[in-house]
């Protein structure tokens, strides 16, 4: 039931490959433009940033395991204007066609804007009334099979390698929009989300140090006390 | 038909120029193509040229022509994460930590607070937590879902953050992944590793390296790398910086 994307605990992978601290931020010019672009077409207001990513992670396995960091986001962003509604398949097809100006084209992001819309950034705490159940300190266990309770196969924070598992909380966050629903067009859906600690040895069938620990932040719907 | 030259893109915007045949555009299109997934939004890329630089290109080519995007603020936006907003941000961060107590308290209790008024604050930091490297505890930050990382601070992630192998492997063997990047911890060190799976991000304070008593805050930052921040490294030591062998 999981997705490509959840990959965290996977074996095989080899080494890290570790670049060079002063290594070019963006690798190719095509590299920062895919960034950019992606950037600008969000600043259209047509998706949020969990709709952004559950499409990355609907890619085909087959696509996201071949494809470098920003040809899934370049996947990522021509899925989106797609699905949105924004461009159409044949729009796509015909880069130099003469689509004329576009409804949303008021929405444009222009460069004068730039500087301040990075800087505002788009916080996801939101007022809520769910009141927190857990405070840290308590013990908690994480949902038996991690996915999407609303839309099958759909978004969702919660990793499998961290499902039914006990941790205790060690801080809470406040109220954030709850992905599991903001991706699907559910609304924000704000409901209290912790940082959690599991020790590695409630994760992992042979942990690699017994006192080490993986801290997750998660959503109250994930978690239920543990006695 | 009205003819879009490249003078009439600078109209996009202007409502009366509105394109009314795109629905039926898009329900032509639906039926043209026997490729089964011609209308399935996650193989839309497919609908472009394979080569990513064309195919950035060619997207760039299309939002423009249609008035969605501003070329100019493609390059607003690289110029920004090219020059300006990176890991010398947290190292201002880090060496004031080091250099002041109070400062230190303040960041590890409400890091939003302090950063909003060092003017470090943006897109991908929103909800910041800094977490302290001790004799104890080895803290160590990864994104298994994705690539999650703590933009205002450190800038664009480095290609090993974003790679299969590190987001795999650092929550499950991070002493393995930490010989990576030539780092053994000391016996009894324990490692705290934080996968950001919510809109949280954050930054690690390395422990200030040996050899620096009396250094100001300048010539501490200059001992801060990136990967120290991220918890695959340890703060350079006075000794070791590149280029000092005067």
């Amino acid at each position: 039931m999981s997705r490509v994307h959840d990959m965290g605990g996977r074996f095989g992978d080899g080494p890290v490959e570790v670049d060079v601290e002063d290594a070019p931020v963006f690798k190719e010019e095509w590299h920062a433009r895919a960034l950019a672009l992606t950037l600008a077409s969000a600043g259209l207001g047509q998706w949020n940033i969990d709709t952004s990513r559950h499409m990355r992670e609907r890619l085909s396995p087959q696509d996201y395991t071949a494809f470098s960091y920003y040809e899934k986001w370049l996947a990522g962003v021509a899925g989106l204007l797609v699905e949105t509604g924004v461009l159409t398949v044949q729009d796509l097809q015909t880069p130099e066609a003469d689509g004329g100006c576009h409804p949303l084209a008021e929405r444009r992001l222009s460069a004068e804007r730039v500087a301040g819309v990075l800087a505002s950034g788009g916080p996801s705490d939101r007022a809520s009334d769910v009141a927190p159940q857990f405070k840290p300190g308590d013990k908690v266990r994480t949902l038996t099979h991690a996915g999407n309770r609303f839309v099958d196969g759909g978004h969702t924070r919660l990793p499998s390698y961290a499902a039914g598992a006990v941790g205790e909380v060690v801080l809470y966050h406040g109220t954030h929009v709850f992905p599991d629903r903001s991706a699907h067009g559910l609304g924000d859906a704000p409901e209290p989300l912790y940082a959690v600690a599991f020790p590695a040895t409630a994760l992992w069938v042979i942990a690699e140090d017994d006192g080490d620990e993986v801290v997750l932040d998660l959503w109250q719907s994930y978690l239920e006390l543990a006695s | 038909m009205l003819n879009f030259g490249s003078n009439d893109v600078q109209l996009c915007g202007t409502p009366k120029f509105y394109w009314n045949s795109r629905g039926v555009a898009r329900r032509v299109t639906g039926m043209a193509h026997d490729d089964p997934h011609s209308d399935d939004p996650h193989h839309a890329h497919a609908h472009l040229p394979p080569d990513p630089a064309l195919r950035v290109k060619a997207l760039e080519t299309i939002l423009t022509k249609r008035g969605l995007i501003d070329p100019a603020a493609l390059d607003e936006i690289i110029d920004i994460y090219q020059n300006k907003i990176g890991p010398q941000n947290g190292a201002r961060v880090v060496a004031k930590a080091w250099s002041d107590p109070a400062f230190k308290a303040q960041l590890l209790a409400d890091a939003d607070q302090v950063l909003r008024e060092m003017d470090i604050y943006g897109r991908q930091g929103e909800h910041m937590v800094v977490v302290e490297n001790t004799p104890e505890t080895h803290n160590m930050v990864v994104c298994t879902l994705c690539s999650c990382y703590p933009w205002p601070v450190l800038g664009i992630p480095p290609a090993w953050y974003k790679s299969d192998a590190y987001r795999a492997r650092a929550v499950r063997e991070p002493r393995k992944v930490l010989a990576d990047f030539g780092i053994t911890l000391p016996e009894g060190t324990k490692v705290r590793v934080w996968d950001s799976t919510a809109e949280v991000r954050y930054l690690v304070l390395p422990m200030r390296p040996a050899g620096s008593d009396g250094l100001d805050e300048e010539a501490l930052a200059a001992l801060v790398n990136r990967d120290c921040m991220v918890g695959t490294a340890l703060a350079t030591s006075p000794g070791d910086l590149a280029g000092d062998t005067a």
